[in-house]
């Protein structure tokens, strides 16, 4: 019951040119739902723009997506018909689209500067079509779950980096997301400010089960969140290495010590040397 | 070498505490209006001496009474709101035309290329040169003057919003789309917004130069009122006071709109520069 929220994704035949060049070409990928996933890469393999095209916001020259139930492919998307059901219109009228929350490297770029930080966080809902005192008590749940210390009716510049990227997390969170896309969210943030916001992200994942999927050039951080660690290649960008690091969570700073994880990060660093040079 | 050190930090302190000194003994007024202060005592020397003679620049008193019995008799009162009257009239069609063009213009970058000799030429076009032609089109009234500054006001407005529409970040756009946010609420939630500072720059110097456009048309194109009517006639009689008085009076109009632009954009866009 913990990971009811999460879906999983399948990624087949992905293609992306780049004008003439390669950058994924045939691709293969599964994450698992709810699972936190780091893609972990060498500068400009396209990892950002594999979740882009992830999430909808750009198209790949080839290839399917599957998020649960729900195929797209080239831009349509169509739920998979199960024995039994009727006309594809009825079934996908009653079963609700996967939704997607998306946390963007540059805060300052992402949040809406003319709303103040609670109604950046409200806005999603707002074109889910929730009343008032549903936003409301949605934005509540989310104040108690990330135990927000500051003030919500500020404006998103009156706010820290930390705080900004924070008020980042709890937006694409508000629709309670099946997958949470994260772009190398804490690259810009002092190191403080990383650590309690990595460590509230935990908490809500381990509370919410959703499925993560996040970038991260810090191996470190991609070990220590992760339950998978996807090493990518330079380009053309193929899978190196599915790592995986099961320990317990909530990991703590004495996780950053275990054998376990220590080895896992010289393996994964290993096999980063030998694919990105 | 530690008792030189001290001395030299202290030196600062003691200058910044004169320094305040000086800056509270004046009242903020008086700060801000040195400059202008200055001006006016050197306008009076150089009349009183009789360096500049009064036909070409009367006394500081001559004009500001001129200017007071303008406004007590209430010709030149009447001669303001009017040309304040056109200008705005020409604004308003210059932001009703400019804004909803800019924008689609500006979301179409196809469009937008295809019109972008057209609108870089008539941009490039003084709009004065355009009064016979809409004399022609609009016949000799008064709206003939305001479809001009209007004209040239849209441009302004509409080339701001375009580029404006055109120079959105994409992050925004990006997170608003990953929200499942439509398409035209992307556009009124966030491209929008996105546009306002560009758009607010548009309008700022739209006003102006619909001001500009309709002082020179009250002056030259047979207006029996207005500003610009005023200060032509004043100078064609040789009523230096009157003119000083008219112009000032102009210049008031223009730094009265311009500040309320101003105002307005900071309280709105209160965002801007962040
Ligand atoms: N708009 C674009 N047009 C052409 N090439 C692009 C464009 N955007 C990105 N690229 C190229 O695509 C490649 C992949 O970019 P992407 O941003 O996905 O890489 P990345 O792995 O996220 O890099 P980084 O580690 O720097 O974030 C890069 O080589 C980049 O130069
Ligand atoms: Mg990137």
């Amino acid at each position: 019951m913990v990971s009811k929220l999460g879906v999983d994704i399948e990624v087949t035949g992905l293609t992306k040119y780049l004008g003439e060049k390669v950058l994924y070409e045939n691709f293969d990928l599964k994450i698992a739902r709810g699972k936190i996933t780091c893609i972990f890469g060498p500068n400009g393999c396209g990892k950002s723009t594999l979740l882009n095209m992830m999430a909808g916001l750009l198209t790949p020259d080839a290839g399917q997506m599957r998020f649960g139930t729900e195929v797209r492919s080239s831009g349509r998307t169509k739920t998979i018909q199960k024995k039994g059901q009727k006309s594809s219109t009825n079934n996908s009228r009653n079963e609700s689209p996967v939704k997607i929350g998306y946390v963007f490297q540059n805060y300052r770029d992402a949040l809406f500067p003319w709303l103040r930080a609670a109604e950046n966080i409200e806005y999603p809902l707002l074109s889910a079509g929730l009343s008032r005192l549903q936003r409301k008590a949605r934005v509540e749940t989310l104040i108690h779950q990330f135990d927000v210390g500051f003030d919500l009716s500020r404006y998103p510049y009156e706010l820290s980096g930390g705080q900004q990227q924070l008020v980042s997390i709890m937006r694409a969170l508000s629709t309670q997301p099946n997958i949470l896309f994260l772009d190398e969210p804490f690259s810009a943030l002092d190191y403080e400010a990383t650590l309690a916001i990595r460590d509230k992200l935990q908490e809500v994942f381990t509370a919410t089960g959703v499925t993560i999927v996040m970038i991260s050039h810090d191996l470190e951080e991609a070990v220590y969140l992760a339950d998978h660690i996807l090493l990518l290649t330079k380009r053309p960008t193929r899978l190196a290495e599915r790592v995986v690091f099961e320990a317990q969570r909530p990991r703590t700073l004495k996780t950053l010590s275990e054998p376990a994880f220590v080895s896992t990060k010289a393996h994964s660093l290993e096999v980063f040397r030998r694919e990105a040079s | 070498m530690q008792y030189p050190r001290q001395q030299t930090t202290e030196q600062p302190i003691q200058e910044k505490s004169y320094l305040s000194n000086f800056s509270t003994k004046l009242s903020p007024f008086l700060v801000a209006n040195t400059g202008t202060l200055v001006f006016l005592f050197i306008w009076w020397l150089v009349t009183a001496l009789g360096i500049i003679q009064a036909v070409l620049l009367p006394t500081p008193i001559a004009t500001f009474s001129s200017l007071w019995a303008g406004i007590t008799s209430g010709d030149l009162l009447l001669d303001f709101w009017l040309t304040l009257y056109r200008t705005l009239y020409a604004f308003v069609i210059a932001s009703i035309l400019g804004i909803p063009l800019g924008l689609l213009l500006g979301a179409n970058e196809k469009l937008y290329k295809s019109f972008e000799f057209l609108i870089d030429f008539f941009r490039s076009t003084p709009a004065t040169a355009m009064f016979p032609l809409f004399l022609v089109v609009f016949g000799i009234g008064d709206f003939s003057k305001v479809a001009v500054a209007a004209f040239a006001g849209a441009l302004v407005v509409f080339f701001n919003v375009a580029y404006g529409v055109m120079n959105t970040r994409k992050t925004r756009i990006m997170a608003a789309k990953v929200m499942g946010v439509p398409k035209w609420r992307v556009f009124v939630d966030v491209i929008f917004f996105e546009t306002l500072p560009q758009t607010f720059i548009g309008l700022r110097t739209a006003v102006s130069l619909t001001l500009v456009v309709i002082i020179v048309a009250e002056m030259f194109v047979g207006s029996t009122n207005g500003m610009g009517q005023r200060i032509i006639d004043a100078q064609q009689v040789f009523d230096m006071p009157g003119m000083y008085a008219s112009i000032i009076a102009t210049g008031v109009m223009g730094y009265g709109l311009n500040q309320f632009f101003l105002l307005t954009e900071n309280k709105f866009i209160h965002w801007k520069g962040q």
